[in-house]
């Protein structure tokens, strides 16, 4: 018997994600991934002075709020072919780093654990076990069992007070859920650790960025912080040591605590390694430049075809022209009039909305391309072209989560093809995790050292010329690559158009009918029951989809979320 | 006491018409009234994790943003305390861990403010601009008078400012109405 799927949030928020699936036998056999907003929020900006557009972009989205205001500058500069300063390039860096690791312990901890953590059953977990347990994966001083304890005790009350809160909606008892209770009240133990945490890469963001949640310091031609010994705004010694010990404490929680948490909690899911793979095709973009005119990255970027690392083709500057020729949009099977694939530059976005149609047009997202392939972005993309390059953080997180997967798991046979998949996912956004803090680390004292040698400088001013000019900027966000693209008249925008990760993850079917990232890692996705598709959540959240890019209303008429039918 | 550590956040998208009218709202409510010392007003947008350390340290939190209850366009409503959802459902979307979400966890953490109160509109378009639509035009002066009033309660009276400023947002929405943008 087949049964459709639909998992639609939009029933409850504005816009948003919408799965559909089809299940034989207990399997996933077809799968949809549709967006279900109209996303012009780009011909806002038609009109504007560029070197203002990053103040909108950076609400574009209320995760993304530096990620999109950083790629929009670098952008500009790029049609102007403007050098950024030293200094500015590593505030931005340290910036968008921060960022990243805030998003990922997030992500992880407080929007996909509760796939896999059995939240009530932590409340049987016997606290000293638990520490136990803890102490052999870790040094992280607060897994002690009077720290256990605690932790049960006031999720005891809160269970008790019957509001579950933030974990209301979890699958509890679900047969899909095997982690030991220990294993469930470690990690709740650290996931409301994890909240005091990720809030000290705010800080940074805060420290750096002038203001918060929306910085205020970007600036097309480098960044307005000014350097000095003198007057509090300014960026000084102690405001530098300030965000050192920021991410010292950031340092110590992902290397003891979140690096060891994903493969120890994987140990007990690996039927999940096998699961979730999507196109094996893998784009990311060169990010951290450590130069002013944009050629020397700390962190690679690249293309690998058919999970094959040999195949890899590097992105080297920010103005190769192999990534800025490579990518195209479809809007085929998207609610968007048209049917080519088109650059980014000469994007049309003219809506033509039908109803969901299976084999035509179903979703506001368009299908982007790189050369005609569809490609994941994302940190298990980074992870693939950052240890195709040969970068060391890269090779050495990976076989150390190898390793803590196979001692745990009692399995030493688990093959490195294990990571094509939805736990690989997670595994890949931690050790990019640990990446990123050693690349802050790097960043910050590349900065402090710069500043040494006497340069203060942090900003190059731009001049707009008559005639159109073009640029691309790119971002290795949290989420994959992201780009912005610009077309610039006589110091005016004339087009702007964004391809956001979501985009490349969760596009519909493109012009040649190939599918989707999400839709393709959906495939043989085992689902046990149909009202309570776990196994669907999963794999999508692996991904840590992020669609919209806008809304967030409260909405108090809720409404019916996952919808089953018989076919 | 009554005035001390209260934090007032203006929620929503500006670039989506009335989604951003909570944002509006506290723009306007501080470029009109001289915002005494203990209170705290922050432009939040769509953010929800980034409001983290704000909401944790303040007593009193009043939350001006879009609401859809499904009563009729422009309408103001106000939600206090136990009545604010708990949206913790299927989540797909990172944005759905938003100001309830974050509530939920800082009870859990016990360290959610003493008092919570939305001050909220139901939006009439979404569409993508900055202006408002008429509906929500019309009502922003009673929605920032209800913030004013729900600071009374709370034992603050804001002084009007002598000369009103204008804000950032108010003043690109009005340079898109007259055309010179977009």
């Amino acid at each position: 018997m087949t049964t459709r799927i639909t998992v639609d949030p939009i029933t409850r928020i504005e816009g948003h994600l919408r799965i559909d699936v089809e299940v034989d036998d207990g399997k996933v056999s077809k799968a949809w991934s549709s967006g279900q907003m109209w996303r012009g929020i780009e011909k806002i900006l038609v009109g504007r002075d560029p070197r203002e557009a990053w103040s909108y972009t950076q609400r574009f989205c209320g995760v993304c709020t530096t990620v999109h205001a950083i790629t929009s500058v670098r952008a500009v500069e790029n049609a102007l072919n403007l050098e950024v300063p030293l200094n500015a390039q590593l505030i931005r860096n340290i910036i968008q780093t921060a960022h990243a690791i805030q998003d990922h312990i997030v992500h992880f901890y407080h929007l996909s654990a509760v796939d896999w953590v059995d939240v009530v059953s932590a409340l049987d977990a016997d606290p000293v076990a638990t520490a136990k347990l803890a102490e052999s994966l870790s040094d992280w001083h607060l897994n002690g069992p009077h720290e256990m304890k605690a932790v049960q005790e006031r999720l005891k009350t809160f269970v008790g007070s019957g509001q579950l809160g933030p974990f209301a909606s979890g699958y509890w008892g679900h047969p899909a859920m095997k982690l030991p209770p220990e294993v469930n009240l470690l990690a709740v133990a650290h996931y409301l650790q994890a909240l005091d945490i990720q809030n000290h890469a705010n800080k940074i963001v805060a420290i750096l960025g002038g203001k918060s949640p929306h910085i205020q310091n970007v600036a097309v031609g480098g960044v307005s912080n000014s350097i000095g010994h003198d007057a509090p705004s300014v960026l000084n010694i102690e405001r530098l040591m300030l965000v050192k010990n920021f991410i010292d404490k950031l340092d110590h929680f992902v290397k003891s605590t979140y690096m060891s948490d994903v493969p120890a909690i994987g140990a007990f899911y690996l039927d999940w390694a096998g699961i979730g793979g999507g196109v094996n095709n893998y784009l990311t973009v060169p990010d951290c430049p450590v130069d002013t005119k944009g050629t020397e990255f700390m962190l690679p970027g690249g293309f690998i075809e058919n999970a094959d690392l040999a195949s890899l083709k590097p992105i080297k500057t920010f103005d190769d022209a192999y990534f800025r020729d490579g990518v195209a949009e479809s809007s085929k099977h998207a609610w968007y009039e048209g049917d080519d694939a088109l650059h980014p530059w000469v994007g049309e976005t003219e809506p033509q909305y039908t109803d969901f149609q299976d084999e035509g047009q179903y979703s506001w997202v368009k299908a982007p391309t790189f050369y005609g392939k569809r490609a994941e972005v994302g940190p298990l993309a980074d992870v693939l072209v950052g240890v195709a390059s040969g970068h060391d953080g890269y090779t050495k997180y990976l076989n150390q989560t190898m390793d803590i997967l196979k001692s745990v798991s009692g399995n030493p046979d688990i093959p490195l093809a294990a990571v094509h998949s939805t736990i690989g996912r997670h595994a890949a956004r931690a050790i990019r995790c640990g990446v990123m803090i050693d690349t802050l680390h790097d960043q910050w004292q590349r900065l402090v050292d710069n500043i040494g040698t006497g340069d203060v400088d942090t900003f190059n001013s731009p001049v707009f010329p008559k005639e159109e000019i073009k640029g691309v900027g790119f971002h290795q966000a949290p989420r994959g690559a992201l780009s912005h693209w610009v077309v610039i008249e006589n110091g005016k925008i004339k087009n702007y158009q964004a391809v956001v990760p979501s985009t490349w993850n969760a596009g519909p079917r493109d012009a040649d009918g190939q599918i989707g990232p999400y839709e393709a890692s959906l495939m043989d996705n085992p689902v046990a029951d149909p009202e309570k598709p776990l196994e669907i959540l999963r794999t999508v959240h692996s991904f840590d989809p992020c669609i919209a890019c806008a809304i967030h209303m409260v909405d108090t008429e809720q409404k019916e979320i996952v919808k089953v039918k018989a076919l | 006491m009554a005035s001390k550590n209260i934090l007032i956040i203006g929620m929503g998208n500006v670039l989506m018409q009335d989604e951003g009218v909570g944002v509006r709202a506290v723009e306007e409510l501080e470029n009109r009234y001289i915002i005494p010392q203990g209170v705290t007003v922050i432009d939040g947008g769509t953010t929800g994790m980034g409001l983290y350390d704000p909401i944790r340290n303040c007593d009193q939190l009043i939350v001006a943003d879009a609401i859809n209850t499904g009563d009729a366009y422009g309408t103001l409503v106000r939600i206090a305390n136990d009545d604010i959802p708990a949206f913790f459902q299927t989540k797909l979307s990172n944005h759905q861990l938003g100001l309830s979400d974050l509530l939920a966890l800082l009870t859990l953490k016990a360290e959610v403010p003493r008092h919570v109160a939305i001050i909220g509109m139901v939006p009439h378009s979404l569409e993508n601009k900055l202006g408002l639509t008429n509906e929500a035009a019309a009502g922003l002066d009673a929605m920032v008078k209800r913030l004013v009033d729900e600071l009374a309660d709370l034992g603050v009276q804001l002084e009007e400012r002598s000369e009103q400023l204008i804000g950032h947002w108010r003043r690109e929405a009005e340079l898109e109405a007259q055309g010179l943008c977009a």
